[in-house]
């Protein structure tokens, strides 16, 4: 019986930055005292391996989840995916973008929608709701707390709809213990024997497949045997910690800018949503700049020679693009170069 | 006096005036007194469509190298940052700009100009410029696709 109607997670920062530490102690606080809502903390999502307690608890859980992390919301949410855990895209009203980006995707009635058109989507993507909101956003918890809130209550109306595919959470008592709030505060400053699992910093590409088309041009890139291929002939990051920390090479190849590094310093390539890639073409190259694609081989070249072997510059894996692309297919190109033919006589 | 070169974008005709000298990067650049002006060529105007804002990262009177990164641009359909031509000296902005970007649109090798300019590097004359744009038009366009999906 009650079955919360949302979790929210809490993904702390990375280092033991206080200011962080501090939203993530006060959201904690303010929402366990919520009636309509679970809430638990987890290490930074991110660095969590596959058998971690945190990972195991999120994989347990079956009702709608909100996941507060430090990262980007997109950056979150594939993060979660390669965890298996996943859901429609819940709208979050602090995501600036998420009206004009995709609002097909955030309707709960509308699940087999949830695929951006060109992207080959998720798998058995359950009927329930995943909010990813990013702590990094906003300093004040009252900002999340007000968010939070809003969602549940939107949850609220549905209940008695979901009820019948809510499952209940076997094996969430089990981890409570592990990941109780209070506990996980009062160790938080880390004394190494609390409850806390160890996580380390971590480093590799996380694949928004609403975006990726699977045209393997990552994993012909890649030199370091990243990526693999599943048994749908899916491509997925396969040996994540064959990765070489810093280098994002391959989410500059990437032609549909699938390739998430949440913690890379650039927004486009750490998942922000709102990123120019997305929105308006970028003409740096055309003006002096240089290309995405010269920086990824330049990095590329660095990880191969601090390796010992040979740098390889453009012989290898370069990408091949629009070679199969459908000519007669329109794109927004033409469009934007029709709409200008008929303003110019 | 040499007749403008036309460049053709699908079935826009980009305009290249004869009297001026022209950037690998898509820039003009004509005698202005002592100095270059430098503005957008109709093939940069064409691809940006109406520019929204206009911003410098460097201040006049400064020396640039070749491919400096000096400002940047956004309109309604594209982003760029923008790159010094040549080496040489930035000596003043075109400040009618920063209130009004448009008249790039309206008067890209008039009054839209960017910004006054020394080199002593050779700039390419119209039909050099001309031949680049022919050679590099496919691999712009496959570019532009690549981003647009």
């Amino acid at each position: 019986m009650a079955t919360q109607s949302l979790t929210v997670v809490i993904s702390q920062s990375q280092g033991k930055n206080p200011s962080k530490r501090q939203l993530e102690e006060d959201l904690a606080a303010s929402l366990m005292l919520e009636s309509s809502i679970d809430v638990s903390l987890v290490p930074h999502l991110y660095d969590l391996k596959a058998d971690h307690s945190g990972a195991l608890f999120l994989q347990s859980l079956r009702g709608h989840v909100l996941v507060l992390a430090w990262m980007y919301p997109r950056a979150a949410r594939w993060t979660l995916d390669r965890f298996g855990i996943r859901g429609q895209a819940g709208l979050s009203e602090l995501e600036e973008f998420s009206d004009e980006e995709d609002p097909e995707t955030e309707l709960p009635d509308a699940p087999e929608e949830s695929k951006e058109p060109g992207g080959i989507g998720s798998v058995d993507v359950p009927d329930r709701n995943i909010y990813c909101l990013d702590l990094g956003q906003e300093s004040d918890p009252d900002v999340f707390l007000d968010e939070i809130r809003r969602i549940s209550r939107e949850l609220a109306v549905e209940t008695v709809d979901l009820m019948e595919w809510i499952e209940g959470n076997p094996h969430q008592d089990q981890l409570e213990r592990y990941l109780h709030p209070e506990r996980m505060i009062a160790d938080g400053d880390g004394d190494g024997n609390g409850a806390a699992e160890p996580t380390r910093r971590r480093w590799y590409p996380v694949i928004d497949y609403d975006r990726c088309t699977n045209c393997m041009e990552c994993i012909d890139f890649c030199l370091f045997g990243v990526y693999g291929v599943d048994s749908l002939e899916r491509i997925l990051v396969e040996e994540q910690d064959n990765c070489k920390k810093g280098c994002p090479a391959c989410s500059r190849v990437c032609p549909e800018n699938a390739i998430v590094f949440p913690g890379h310093k650039e927004p486009a390539i750490a998942g922000a949503l709102g990123d120019v890639g997305a929105l308006k073409i970028d003409l740096s190259k055309l003006f002096g700049g240089v290309s995405s694609i010269d920086l990824a081989v330049r990095e590329r070249d660095v990880e191969l020679v601090r390796d010992g072997r040979d740098a390889v510059g453009v012989s290898v894996g370069m990408p091949k693009r629009q070679a199969d692309r459908d000519p007669d297919k329109r794109d927004q190109l033409d469009d934007l170069f029709d709409d200008l033919d008929t303003l110019n006589p | 006096m040499a007749d403008d070169l036309v460049f053709m974008m699908g079935e826009f005709e980009a305009v290249l005036p004869a009297d001026r000298t022209y950037a690998e990067n898509h820039l003009w650049l004509q005698p202005d007194g002592d100095d270059l002006r430098v503005g957008f060529t109709a093939y940069s105007v064409r691809l940006l469509q109406d520019v929204y804002f206009l911003d410098w990262t460097i201040d006049a009177q400064t020396d640039v190298a070749e491919r400096q990164e000096i400002g940047e641009i956004e309109s309604s359909k594209a982003v760029s940052s923008l790159f010094a031509p040549a080496a040489g000296r930035i000596l003043e902005f075109n400040e009618a700009l920063l209130d009004d970007p448009s008249t790039i649109n309206t008067d890209n090798y008039g009054a839209g100009w960017l910004y006054r300019f020394q080199t002593d590097n050779e700039m390419l004359n119209p039909s050099v410029y001309l031949e680049l744009l022919e050679k590099g038009w496919d691999d712009a366009q496959r570019m532009l696709k690549g981003q647009m999906n």
